[in-house]
């Protein structure tokens, strides 16, 4: 192997602090939306890697490179408000960074400016996270197998390479499979794939001097948008039962909730 | 006309009968593509929920969603699909996003309803703290349903079921072993989960979590550290890192409570919560709540339960 391309995204988390907050308000977090309910709310919201790529795609790149050799690119759609997690996953490891200079208007759009990028370059690997945290997906990956026609494992929860064989556990609907595939692929990675880095003092200083090119971006146009959003009804509070009746438990789970 | 892939390879799904449902629902008449070998008398059910046709691929084993995604393109070509819908599971996330691209048709992933009156599709976002809506550009359209979104509803349609061949190729990917719990119910489609957390101190203690498990007919799960430890396996961690589920009841014993758990359960429709401590933050997010010790509700809800299901006989 010598190139292993590693697709990351930008994503978001809440502040420290108002996390704390959510903690008392559980199911009605302090996720918000503006301009009558058609834009994200960034007011107190903190970015960071989004884990999945972070954790097991970056890392198990890493651990690849570390063992037999190679290079980790990183690839982000995004702008400039992008850099700063781009700069923490060269802390942790990886060699240069692209970064598709446009905002990430919906999946399609992200998936068609990577595939256009990566091809011809030469990438033995190209690895994503299962999903995004804030919007869930599970598309990009598969929208990039599909655009350069390579094969796809989604849902990986551990990779290995010898030569050219990828083998890779992944997910199935109520089990796992082991299963073997030739590179060039794309696979999408899960827990269980790596451990969790920390970026150390060397890593940091390092990042700052190791190549982040911003590329100009395909024209492509986005098949999806969101409209708006919204937010769930608030719970009605918690009915408390005595625990010394579980018959009326049992009752209300029948009669009032209509579940068993 | 609205095409729906189904996974028939162990029999028809709960899942496979609500996105027939689903299509139905949206107008139009359903047409079915089906890889495996299912027999036809088993597939032409599917008229019972509104399909007018299954298309079948008897020689697809699916291993490779590559050729499923060749599959349904040519049946979505020779039907005429103007919208695909697919189940939100581990298939339908691998082949519909394919299949987005080489139709250049916009996916509304993860979808929980029927689309608005304005023809945008509620999913879930943020992990099901909110709610976005999506507005498809494309002409033609792939919806990926979440399970457990709709509830299978009879739509009496006469159904034919037919040969068909995608020519998919030869598969890609070789499968070297599968490893599935015999029996148990595949925890993304159970209706009803029981699921226990650190506070049942040990795996030795499992047993009253399935004698309840078993008294519902319900799948168990179990929270991040559960698994972490190796208390029980990795497939029952339910939560934002793991399994992400929308049961009809979710029963938690012993686990507290905290965000990254609730981001796989919280959309569950009814929530029931057992912990000794009163201001455990699970029973904020609960619709019942118990405060007290796992050790003794949970053998008396198994009673309750058994007590309940004798007297319905
Ligand atoms: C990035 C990230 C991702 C994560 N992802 C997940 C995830 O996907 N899923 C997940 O579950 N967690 C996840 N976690 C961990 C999560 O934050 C919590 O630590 C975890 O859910 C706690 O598990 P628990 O409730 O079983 O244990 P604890 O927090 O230790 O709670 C045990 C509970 O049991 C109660 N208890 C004790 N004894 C009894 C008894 N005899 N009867 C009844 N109740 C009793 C206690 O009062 C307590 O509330 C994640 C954490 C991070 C940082
Ligand atoms: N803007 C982006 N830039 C680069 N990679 C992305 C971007 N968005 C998503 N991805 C990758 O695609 C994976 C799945 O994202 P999603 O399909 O949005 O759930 C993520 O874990 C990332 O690895």
């Amino acid at each position: 192997m010598s190139r292993l391309a590693f697709v990351q995204a930008k994503v978001i988390t809440l502040h420290q602090a108002a996390q704390m907050a959510e903690l008392h308000r559980l199911k009605n977090q302090k996720i918000a939306f503006t301009n009558g309910n058609t834009q994200f709310d960034e007011n107190g919201v903190q970015y960071i890697v989004n884990p999945y790529d972070e954790w097991y795609a970056l890392v198990r790149a890493l651990e690849l490179k570390e063992a037999q050799g190679g290079n980790v690119t990183i690839i982000t759609v995004g702008t400039t408000a992008d850099d700063a997690v781009i700069r923490k996953a060269l802390a942790i490891g990886a060699d240069d960074a692209i970064r598709i200079d446009a905002p990430a208007t919906d999946a399609y759009f992200v998936a068609m400016q990577i595939a256009e990028y990566a091809k011809g370059k030469g990438f033995d690997l190209i690895l994503t996270g299962k999903e995004t945290i804030d919007y869930n997906g599970s598309q990009v990956a598969g929208m990039i197998a599909e655009a350069l026609a390579l094969p796809y494992i989604s849902i990986a929860t551990k990779l290995d390479v010898a030569g050219s064989t990828i083998s890779c556990e992944r997910e199935i609907v109520g089990g796992m499979q082991e299963v073997e595939l030739q590179a060039p692929a794309v696979i999408s990675c899960a827990k269980g794939m790596a451990e969790q880095r920390i970026p150390n003092m060397r890593g940091i200083m390092a990042a700052r001097t190791k190549p982040l090119n911003v590329v100009a971006p395909v024209a492509i146009d986005a098949l999806t948008s969101y409209a708006s959003y919204s937010m769930p009804a608030a719970k009605s509070s918690v009915k408390l039962i005595d625990p010394n009746n579980l018959d009326e438990l049992v009752t209300l789970l029948h009669n009032e909730a209509k579940v068993i | 006309m609205n095409l729906v892939y189904i996974n028939s390879t162990n029999g028809l799904s709960k899942a496979a009968l609500e996105t027939v449902t689903y299509a139905k629902k949206l107008g139009g008449d359903v047409a079915v593509v089906t890889n495996g070998a299912a027999d036809s008398a088993t597939l032409a059910t599917l008229g019972n929920y509104g399909a007018s046709v299954v298309l079948q691929d008897n020689s697809l084993d699916g291993q490779d969603h590559g050729q499923l995604v060749q599959l349904v393109a040519a049946a979505a070509q020779k039907v005429g699909a103007q919208t695909i819908i697919f189940s939100h599971d581990l298939i339908g996330k691998a082949v519909a996003p394919r299949l987005s691209v080489r139709l250049k048709a916009g996916l509304v992933a993860g979808a929980v309803a029927l689309p608005e009156a304005n023809g945008n599709i509620k999913v879930n976002v943020f992990s099901g703290k909110a709610f976005g809506y999506v507005q498809v550009k494309s002409a033609q359209r792939i919806i990926s349903l979440l399970p457990n979104s709709i509830q299978p509803e009879n739509n009496t349609t006469s159904c034919s079921v037919e040969a068909f061949s995608a020519q998919a190729g030869a598969s890609a990917i070789k499968v070297l072993a599968t490893k599935k719990p015999e029996g148990a119910i595949p925890l993304p489609e159970a209706e009803l989960v029981v699921s226990a957390g650190r506070g049942l101190k040990g795996p030795e203690n499992w047993g009253i979590v399935e004698d309840l498990a078993n008294a519902l007919g319900a799948a168990t799960a179990c929270s991040r550290p559960v698994a972490d430890i190796g208390w029980r396996p990795h497939h029952e961690h339910v939560g934002q890192t793991g399994v992400a589920i929308r049961p009809n009841l979710y029963i938690a014993a012993g686990i507290s409570g905290a965000i990254q758990h609730l981001a796989g359960v919280n959309g569950s429709k009814v929530i029931v919560v057992i912990n000794t401590d009163a201001e455990a933050p699970f029973f904020k997010a609960a619709d019942y709540g118990i405060v007290g010790d796992a050790f003794e509700i949970l053998p008396r809800f198994t009673e309750a339960v058994k007590k309940f299901k004798a007297a319905q006989h």
